[in-house]
């Protein structure tokens, strides 16, 4: 029975060049701003700030409140959807259907109460299953066959876009589903998926407050629990991951089914916004997420990235769409914008990450 | 050591089993008889033998594509063998993931995979078995506590840090190797199972490498090193085995062997022979000092060899 403090040769030193005192000596505090830079939400911050600065100065109706609100209301819808989709691509894995999965969610609900003449929470339930039940189809789908990711869930999209049309014609005999607002439970649904909240006056949508509670708690979720441990550990390699005993494919199929979750959130706002659901719309949509997230600073090849990130990445989506119209530019170039601040702030994270990195 | 390793064992959330009483009469931990493994029509292992008891070092010697990877796979969970019986206490398992390794004791530290690059320190010791603390909806990582841990635990390996916080891809090749054995130890393994630890460490890491090796030893655990050094593997090794082309060509205890044998094993023994006829015949080359047929003749050795093989041991 010799233990092992004694017998462990571990007790003395490593090296020659480790001095006494606990310190390795070798490496240097980082300096505060090094640390902070090295948080992969900074440069999106940074960038934010530079937006915002940018749009005050050229678009005076911009400096109102409630400009704020809408920009904050546009910033929301997608934000809420950035979140899942962050975490996923933390997680190591895109999904291209995310963008359609949300008309399918809205249009499950519509036509499933319009149909059997129900009350709309059933719709709302049934189409939280099938939200559910198509994030898991993605992920199953990922982990039985191998496939990367992009392939598996360009194929869902594709399926998911197309029954969206197809299905809605068959019941409706248009594109569009049949408008569902003078149904039972409607108005209780209403106001609890796209009511307004009024502060000081200035209406806010509630889906604002919705984001910035699920952004607490994915942020919660990412780095205090067990669960985000593993999301990080998957992303950043899957292998070690495994060898260590984190379960991947719990892991990797519990985040696809995150999406499924926000795209059926914000399904259901849109559906309880405008009483009806234009089947062909998400499309492109999840293209919006993954940049709002990469500006976020999410590293696109995964096990890196933040939730509060994706909450700046969408903001500043909200402030680009709505600053070009309030300073009287065409719409039209939104897209050109959003694909110059992609590349800078891909270009910003670069740099702050190598700052950080640098001993 | 035992005690110790309980303690150690406590307090984890899902950390392997603590440490068992280890048999006294040294029974086999882990046994593989007459082991396979075929992946379709390759058949990667065949017919391998092996003991790791309780205290003792047992070297995996082999050339690349010997069957050391395939070998390691089977005893940590990654693949399933198809022929032959695997054994952890006597008992017939089959393992379907790592996690039921780590459940029964048996951890593995990765060349490659060991660590999470971009995680820091802390996280990367403790992933897998994360320490947590509150009732359900609110239970979350006990990160404090996970950090001392994680910090004593590396302080005791002579692996000092001033900031956990920092990405584990950022520590040396040996450190994030030491990190590793760390956590293996700190959670209760039994069994260690290291896959070439020291293939791409300095001389100096590789020293440190081996020193934990036989520190894990001295706890009592079994330990499985796989190696292509056979120098490495004398310093601390019990039993040497060396797998060729999915076979195994040598089962030996250390004192049935000397380092020049085991070296001549690994280089491949008779066929070295054959190509040293062949370089005779080609041009000047000098034979004389290549090992001859005597060398390499299987595991005959007298102790007096072996002695000498100690003393060679100290020069290398």
């Amino acid at each position: 029975m010799t233990m092992s403090q004694a017998t462990a040769p571990a007790a003395e030193p490593a090296s020659p060049d480790s001095p006494a005192g606990g310190k390795d000596g070798r490496t240097a505090e980082r300096s505060v701003v090094r640390r902070l830079l090295g948080r992969p939400e900074v440069g999106a911050l940074i960038a934010a700030v530079g937006v915002y600065v940018f749009f005050f100065a050229v678009a005076p109706p911009f400096r109102e409140a409630s400009s704020l609100a809408t920009v904050l209301y546009q910033a929301s819808v997608m934000g809420i959807m950035t979140l899942p989709v962050a975490l996923l691509m933390i997680g190591g894995e895109f999904d291209l259907s995310a963008g359609v999965a949300v008309t399918t969610s809205a249009l499950t609900a519509a036509i499933l109460s319009y149909q059997l003449t129900v009350n709309v929470w059933t719709g709302v339930i049934v189409a939280l299953i099938a939200s559910l039940a198509v994030g898991a189809f993605n992920g199953w789908l990922l982990i039985k066959t191998g496939l990367p990711s992009f392939l598996v869930t360009l194929g869902s999209f594709l399926i998911l876009q197309g029954a969206n049309l197809a299905v809605t014609k068959i019941f409706t005999g248009n594109v569009a589903s049949d408008s569902i607002s003078d149904m039972d439970g409607f108005d209780q649904a209403k106001s609890v998926f796209a009511s307004e909240i009024s502060i000081g006056g200035v209406n806010f949508k509630i889906t604002i407050f919705y984001w910035l509670v699920f952004a607490a708690l994915a942020t919660w979720l990412l780095l205090r629990t067990k669960f985000g441990n593993w999301i990080f550990a998957v992303g950043g390699n899957q292998d070690s991951a495994r060898a260590v005993g984190v379960p991947v494919k719990f892991t990797k199929i519990a985040l696809f089914m995150g999406v499924g979750l926000g795209a059926w959130f914000v399904g259901m706002h849109l559906l309880f916004s405008f009483n009806t659901v234009q089947s062909g719309e998400g499309v492109g949509n999840e293209f919006l997420y993954i940049i709002a997230a990469v500006i976020g600073g999410c590293l696109l090849t995964g096990g890196y990235g933040s939730a509060v990130g994706p909450v700046i990445g969408a903001f500043i989506f909200g402030m680009v769409s709505q600053g070009i119209v309030y300073a009287n530019w065409n719409p039209d170039w939104f897209k050109a914008f959003l694909g110059v601040m992609l590349l800078l702030a891909a270009l910003v994270n670069l740099w702050v990450r190598r700052q950080a990195t640098r001993r | 050591m035992t005690s110790n390793g309980n303690d150690k064992g406590k307090g984890t959330a899902t950390g392997g089993t603590a440490v068992k009483d280890a048999p006294e009469d040294g029974a086999p931990l882990v046994e593989l008889r007459a082991a396979g493994k075929s992946y379709g029509n390759v058949r990667a292992l065949h017919g391998v033998d092996l003991t790791v008891r309780p205290g003792q070092v047992t070297c995996v010697l082999g050339d690349n594509g010997a069957g050391k990877s395939t070998l390691i796979k089977i005893v940590s969970g990654l693949h399933q063998h198809t022929e032959g019986e695997f054994l952890v206490d006597g008992e017939a398992v089959r393992f379907s993931t790592p996690r039921e390794a780590l459940d029964r004791g048996i951890a593995t530290v990765y060349q490659d995979l060991a660590t999470v690059p971009l995680m820091p320190v802390w996280r990367n010791f403790f992933l897998g078995s994360e320490l947590t603390r509150g009732p359900w909806p609110l239970r979350r990582l006990d990160i404090e506590r996970m950090k001392k841990t994680a910090d004593e635990e590396l302080r005791a390996m002579g692996i000092v840090l001033d900031d956990l916080e920092q990405p584990i891809g950022t520590l040396s090749g040996g450190q994030r190797q030491c990190v590793a054995i760390a956590r293996a130890v700190h959670f209760g393994a039994r069994v260690l199972i290291l896959d070439e630890p020291t293939a791409a460490l300095g001389v100096k890491q590789s020293g440190v490498v081996l020193k934990y090796i036989a520190a894990a030893r001295d706890r009592g655990l079994g330990v499985i090193f796989i190696t292509h050094n056979p120098h490495h593997a004398y310093m601390v090794g019990d039993h040497f085995s060396v797998l060729r082309l999915g076979t195994l060509e040598l089962s030996a205890a250390r004192s049935e062997i000397t380092v020049e044998e085991l070296t001549n094993h690994m280089a491949g023994g008779a066929e070295l022979t054959a190509l040293k006829h062949e370089l005779a015949q080609v041009r000047g080359v000098d034979v004389a000092e290549l090992p001859g047929e005597e060398d390499v003749q299987a595991p005959a050795a007298a102790s007096a060899e072996a002695s000498s093989g100690a003393s060679s041991e100290k020069t290398s």
